[in-house]
C-alpha cells in the first residue's frame, strides 16, 4: 500500500514532467505569460494558484517547473548509480589492487564537501541549464552508493552460491551480472531514488542560492524568486506549490523505499495484527 | 591403493594472515605439513572438531586458495590455480544448501550452466537426466523450481546434481549432511556411496559425526588444530583409535548402544578446549588436552607410526614403545 | 509431578489463516526427570517449549490448553493463563530457559560478572559476585572467567556459562532449545554430562529439545517423538530405542548410523514432512509410512497405551482390543 501510494505520486510528477507543456497549452496559461491585471493575485479566477508579482500564473510556473525537476532528478539518478554500480560492484567483486584504487576513489570524493564544490563548480561553469546541474550533481553525489554497493557485493562474492558457480568454472563477467547484480536490485533501486530526491533538492538549493539559469524554471527557481518578494507581502500561494512539490516527492521516494526495505527483509514485514486478533477472540 | 591418487595434498601447509582484536598482525596457523590423498572409487572421511583445518584442507584441495607450502597434485601433476580443466575435474559441495544455491534462479539454471562450461550437451533432456541421477522426480518439474520450494534435503541434491553436471572425478563435500533434517540424512549419504560405486568417484567427506564416517567411508582422517593425527581404515580408525584424540572423538559421539545410564558422560569432563591457531602450543598440538603427555609431546611433533592394518598415527606413545601399546 | 501440559495449541497466523504448529500435546513431567522431545525441523518441538515458557511471539500465539507448573512449595499455576507480569516472578525462579543460539545471546561489550549480576540482583540475590563464581564453577568455568567478555570465550564455553546463568536462581524446571547443536562432539558430551551432574545435585527437571534421537537415548529419561505438531510416541528412553512402536520413531532412529554395531544399509525415512498448512485427515505420518494399511489415510489414531508407554499408531489397535 505504502508503496503504492509512493509509485503513484512519482508517476504522477513523471507525467506532469512529460505533458506539462501541452496541459499549460490546454489549460491556455503559460510560465511567461504575464497577465497585468493578475498581478500578485491571489489563488481563485483565472489564477487557480494565483499569480506572482511579475503577473505570470504559479499553476504554470509549478507545471513548468516540474519537467525541470525532474530532468535534473532523474539524470543526476542515473548518472550517478551508474557510475555508483560500476566503481562499487568492480571494488567490491574484484578486491585487491582494484579495490584500494577505487576506495581511494570513494572515498576521496565522500569527504569531498559536494553542495560548496557544486557551488563553486556550478559558478565556473557558464550554462547553468538542468542538464549542466544534473552533470555536477550526479557526479558529485555516486559516492556513499559505491561504498554500500562495494561492501554488499564483497559479502555477495564471499557466499555459498557464488563461490559455488565459480568453482564450475563460471566466467566472471556471468558472477557479476548473472549472480550477483540481480541479488543488489534492491540497493540499486532505493539508492536511485535517493539519488533523484537528492537531486532534486540540490537543485532547489543551488536556485535558491542564485545559481540557475534565468530562462529556465524549476521548482528551485521558483522558490527563490518567491523568496525576494513574496515572503514580505505573504503571498504564501507563491512558494507552497513547488515546497510542497518537493515535499511531496520526498516523501514518495521514502514510502518505497520502506517497501523495497520490507521485500529485502522479511524481518520488517508487519505481523497481521487483524488476522491474529481474530484467531485469538 | 597402489595407484596415483586422483587428487592429493601433499606436505601442504596454510597459514592466514589476520589481524586481532587490538589490530595486531597475527598469524593463523590453519594446517600444518599436511598430507591426504584421494583414490578412484573410494570414500575418504575427514574428521575433526570445528577449526581443526578440515574445511581448509578441503579448500586447498578446491584450489580456493593457495597453499603457504606444499603441493596439490592432480593425477600425480601439480596444480596451478583454479583452471576450466579442473573445475571438470574437483567439484565441492558446500555445508548450507540454503546458501549454495543462487536464491533467484531455477534448479535448471544451475545444471545447465555447469554443462555448458564444461561444453556437455546441455538440453532439457540432460538437466533431466542429472536430476534423474540425484533422485529428483518427476525432473521436469524440478528443473522449474527455484531454491525456496525446495527442502533442505532436495535442495542439497540439485547441489550434488550440479557438481555432477561437470563430470568431475573427485567429489568434496564440506559437511554436506549436517544441516539436513535426519530422516533424509541417510537419503545423502546413500547417494555418495552409489556415485562410488558406479561412477568410480574420488569422494573427501568431511564430517564431525563419527557414526556416518564410519557408516560411509573407507577411510577415515583425524585432525587436530590443524595437524592431521591418524589415518587409516575406518573400522580400525574407529573401533580401536590409536590417537588419544581420536578416542577423545570417539568416547564423545553419541551412542545409544552404550550401557543405558552408565557413566559415559564423565569421560570428557574437564578436557579443556581446543588450542588457539594463532599460537598453538609446540610439539603435539593435543599435548595440554593429553592424559598421556610425556616430555617429548611438549617439544617436538612426532614421527608417524604405521601398522600392518594400513593405518598410522602421529604419536609419542607408539614411538617409544611400540610393544606397549597403551590404552587410553 | 512438575509440569502438566494438557492439549497445548500453537497456531501461526497469516493473512492467510491459521496454521497449528502444536496440535493437542499432552504430558506430564516428573521431578527431577529429563524428558527428551525429538523430531525433524518444523514438528514443533521448539514451538512447544516456547509455548510452555510463554516466551511465543508473534505470528505464533497460544490457542488452546493449559500448562499447569506445581512449584515445590505453593499453589500449582497454570503459566498459560498468567499475564506476562505474573509470569516475571515465575521466570528464573521457577522456570529457566536455554535457547540453541543462547550463546549469542551475551551482551557482547559487558563483562560476564556484570550480565550475572543484572539477573543476580533483579531476584534480590546479595552477593552476586560470590554466586557468580559458585554458578561458573557449577559449570566447569574458572570463577576469574568473570571478568572475560563474552569474545574472549569459545562458544562452548559462552553456552555452559548460559546454562549456568538460567540456573541462577534455583530453577525447579529447565527448558533446552537444542543447547549442543552449535558446539562439537566433545564439547557436547561435556555439556551433557554436567547437565546430568547438576540435575542429580539440584534436583530440577529438564525438558531438552534436540532433532538428535541418538543423543537422548543416553540423556534423557523418557522421551517424547514429535511429527507434525503432535507427540506420536511417548516413553521411557530405553524402550523407545529398544522397541518404538510408531514406525516414525522407528524410521527415526534407524536414521542414525551405529557408532559399533556391524554397518547395514540403512535408509532413512523416505519422503519429506507434511506441509502444516496441508495436513492429511488421517495419520500425519501415513504418506511415508511403510506400514500403513487400512483406513490410515482417513483415521487419525489417537496417542493410547501401548506397552510401557503412549503412541498414535493403528498397528496397535488389535493389541489393544485383545487386552
Amino acid at each position: 500500500m505504502k508503496v503504492r501510494v509512493g509509485i503513484g505520486i512519482i508517476a504522477f510528477f513523471a507525467v506532469v514532467a512529460v505533458v506539462g507543456p501541452w496541459l499549460n497549452d490546454l489549460m491556455g496559461i503559460g510560465p511567461w505569460k504575464i497577465d497585468y491585471d493578475a498581478i500578485s493575485r491571489p489563488p481563485g479566477g483565472g489564477h487557480l494558484l494565483g499569480a506572482t508579482s511579475q503577473g505570470t500564473d504559479v499553476l504554470a510556473q509549478v507545471i513548468a517547473g516540474t519537467r525541470n525537476s525532474m530532468v535534473v532528478g532523474a539524470l543526476a539518478g542515473v548518472i550517478g548509480i551508474v557510475l555508483a554500480v560500476v566503481v562499487g560492484v568492480t571494488a567490491g567483486f574484484f578486491g585487491g589492487r582494484i579495490d584500494a584504487l577505487l576506495s581511494f576513489l570513494t572515498n576521496m570524493f565522500l569527504v569531498l564537501p559536494v553542495l560548496p564544490l557544486t557551488l563553486i563548480v556550478a559558478g565556473y561553469v557558464q550554462d547553468t541549464g538542468p542538464v549542466t546541474i544534473a552533470l555536477i550533481i550526479g557526479l558529485f553525489g555516486w559516492a556513499p552508493g559505491a561504498r554500500t554497493l562495494r561492501a554488499q557485493t564483497l559479502s555477495l562474492r564471499g557466499r555459498d552460491f557464488v563461490m559455488a558457480m565459480r568453482m564450475l568454472g563460471e566466467t566472471r563477467t556471468r558472477l557479476i551480472f548473472v549472480e550477483v547484480l540481480p541479488h543488489l536490485a534492491g540497493w540499486i533501486s532505493a539508492m536511485f531514488l535517493h539519488l533523484v530526491l537528492g537531486a532534486v533538492l540540490a537543485e532547489a538549493g543551488l536556485a535558491f542560492l542564485g545559481i540557475s539559469s534565468a530562462d529556465t524554471v524549476s521548482w528551485g527557481t521558483i522558490i527563490d524568486q518567491a523568496r525576494q518578494v513574496a515572503l514580505l507581502n505573504g503571498m504564501w500561494w507563491w512558494f507552497v506549490p513547488p515546497g510542497l512539490c518537493i515535499a511531496l516527492l520526498g516523501t514518495a521516494t521514502g514510502l518505497v523505499n520502506f517497501g523495497i526495505d520490507e521485500v529485502m527483509n522479511p524481518r520488517l514485514r508487519t505481523a497481521d495484527i487483524k488476522a491474529m486478533r481474530k484467531a485469538l477472540a | 591403493m597402489s595407484d596415483i591418487p586422483i587428487l592429493a595434498a601433499e606436505d601442504v601447509t596454510k597459514h592466514f594472515e589476520s589481524r586481532d582484536g587490538v589490530g595486531r598482525h597475527v598469524t593463523v596457523r590453519a594446517v600444518e605439513n599436511v598430507t591426504l590423498r584421494l583414490h578412484r572409487g573410494r570414500i575418504a572421511a575427514l574428521v575433526g572438531e570445528s577449526g581443526s583445518g578440515k574445511t581448509t584442507l578441503a579448500r586447498l584441495l578446491a584450489q580456493f586458495y593457495p597453499v603457504t607450502s606444499g603441493r596439490i597434485l592432480l593425477r600425480g601433476e601439480p596444480v596451478t590455480g583454479p583452471d576450466r580443466r579442473f573445475a571438470g575435474e574437483v567439484q565441492l559441495v558446500f555445508q548450507d544448501p540454503f546458501a549454495s544455491l543462487n536464491s533467484l534462479r531455477r534448479v535448471e539454471h544451475n545444471l545447465r550452466r555447469a554443462l555448458k562450461l564444461h561444453a556437455h550437451p546441455a538440453g532439457d533432456e540432460h538437466v533431466r537426466e542429472l536430476l534423474g541421477k540425484v533422485n529428483l522426480t518427476p525432473e521436469a518439474e524440478f528443473a522449474r523450481k527455484l531454491p525456496h520450494e525446495l527442502s533442505g534435503g532436495q535442495r542439497q541434491r540439485v547441489a550434488i546434481a550440479r557438481a555432477l553436471a561437470v563430470r568431475p572425478s573427485v567429489l568434496l563435500g564440506d559437511e554436506p549432511i549436517s544441516m539436513l533434517d535426519v530422516s533424509i540424512r541417510l537419503d545423502v549419504l546413500n547417494l555418495l556411496a552409489r556415485l562410488r560405486d558406479e561412477e568410480g568417484l574420488a569422494l573427501l567427506y568431511i564430517t564431525h559425526d563419527i557414526a556416518s564416517a564410519r557408516y560411509l567411508s573407507d577411510d577415515v582422517f583425524v585432525m587436530y588444530a590443524g595437524q592431521m593425527v591418524e589415518g587409516g581404515p575406518a573400522e580400525s580408525v574407529i573401533q580401536e583409535p590409536k590417537h588419544p584424540y581420536t578416542r577423545l572423538l570417539v568416547d564423545s559421539s553419541p551412542d545409544p548402544e552404550r550401557a543405558a545410564g552408565s557413566s559415559a558422560f564423565t569421560a570428557a569432563e574437564k578436557l579443556g578446549e581446543p588450542p588457539s591457531l594463532v599460537d598453538p602450543p609446540p610439539g603435539c598440538r593435543f599435548h595440554p588436552r593429553c592424559p598421556f603427555a610425556r616430555d617429548e609431546c611438549r617439544t617436538e611433533f612426532p614421527p608417524r607410526t604405521e601398522f600392518p592394518d594400513g593405518g598410522w598415527t602421529n604419536c609419542w606413545l607408539h614411538v617409544t614403545r611400540p610393544e606397549d601399546t597403551p590404552t587410553p | 509431578m512438575i509440569l502438566d501440559v494438557k492439549g497445548l495449541d500453537v497456531d501461526y497466523v497469516s493473512a492467510k489463516g491459521a496454521v497449528r504448529a502444536v496440535n493437542d500435546v499432552s504430558f506430564q513431567l516428573r521431578r527431577g526427570e529429563i524428558l527428551g522431545v525429538a523430531g525433524e525441523s518444523g514438528c514443533g518441538k521448539s514451538t512447544l517449549i516456547m509455548a510452555i515458557m510463554r516466551l511465543l511471539r508473534p505470528p505464533a500465539a497460544l490457542t488452546g490448553g493449559e500448562v499447569w507448573l506445581h512449584p515445590r512449595d505453593g499453589e500449582p499455576v497454570d503459566l498459560a493463563a498468567r499475564t506476562d507480569r505474573e509470569l516475571r516472578t515465575l521466570r528464573w525462579r521457577r522456570i529457566a530457559v536455554v535457547l540453541q543460539s543462547a550463546m549469542d545471546a551475551l551482551n557482547p561489550v559487558a563483562r560476564l560478572s556484570a550480565q550475572f549480576a543484572d539477573v543476580l540482583k533483579a531476584h534480590g540475590y546479595r552477593d552476586a559476585g560470590k554466586r557468580t563464581a559458585e554458578l561458573l564453577e557449577m559449570v566447569g568455568i574458572s570463577p576469574d572467567r568473570a571478568r572475560s567478555y563474552p569474545h574472549e570465550m569459545s562458544g562452548g564455553m559462552r553456552q555452559r556459562a548460559m546454562i549456568a546463568l538460567a540456573l541462577a536462581c534455583d530453577p525447579e524446571l529447565v527448558v533446552m532449545d537444542e543447547p549442543t547443536t552449535a558446539v562439537d562432539v566433545v564439547m557436547q558430551r561435556q555439556i551433557l554430562s554436567q547437565i546430568l551432574q547438576l540435575r542429580d545435585r539440584l534436583g530440577f527437571s529438564v525438558v531438552f529439545v534436540t532433532h538428535d534421537l541418538s543423543l537422548l537415548v543416553e540423556l534423557a529419561d523418557r522421551i517424547a517423538v514429535m511429527y507434525a505438531g503432535r507427540i506420536v510416541e511417548i516413553g521411557e528412553a530405553a524402550g523407545i530405542y529398544a522397541d518404538p512402536k510408531h514406525p516414525y520413531t522407528k524410521g527415526l532412529r534407524d536414521s542414525f548410523p551405529p557408532l559399533r554395531a556391524p554397518v547395514t544399509k540403512l535408509s532413512g525415512i523416505p519422503g519429506t514432512p507434511p506441509a502444516l498448512r496441508d495436513l492429511p485427515p488421517g495419520c500425519a505420518f501415513e504418506p511415508r509410512c511403510a506400514r500403513r494399511f487400512g483406513d490410515c489415510a482417513e483415521r487419525r489414531p489417537e496417542l493410547l497405551p501401548v506397552g510401557g508407554g503412549l503412541a498414535a499408531c493403528h498397528l496397535h489397535d488389535r493389541e489393544r482390543a485383545h487386552v
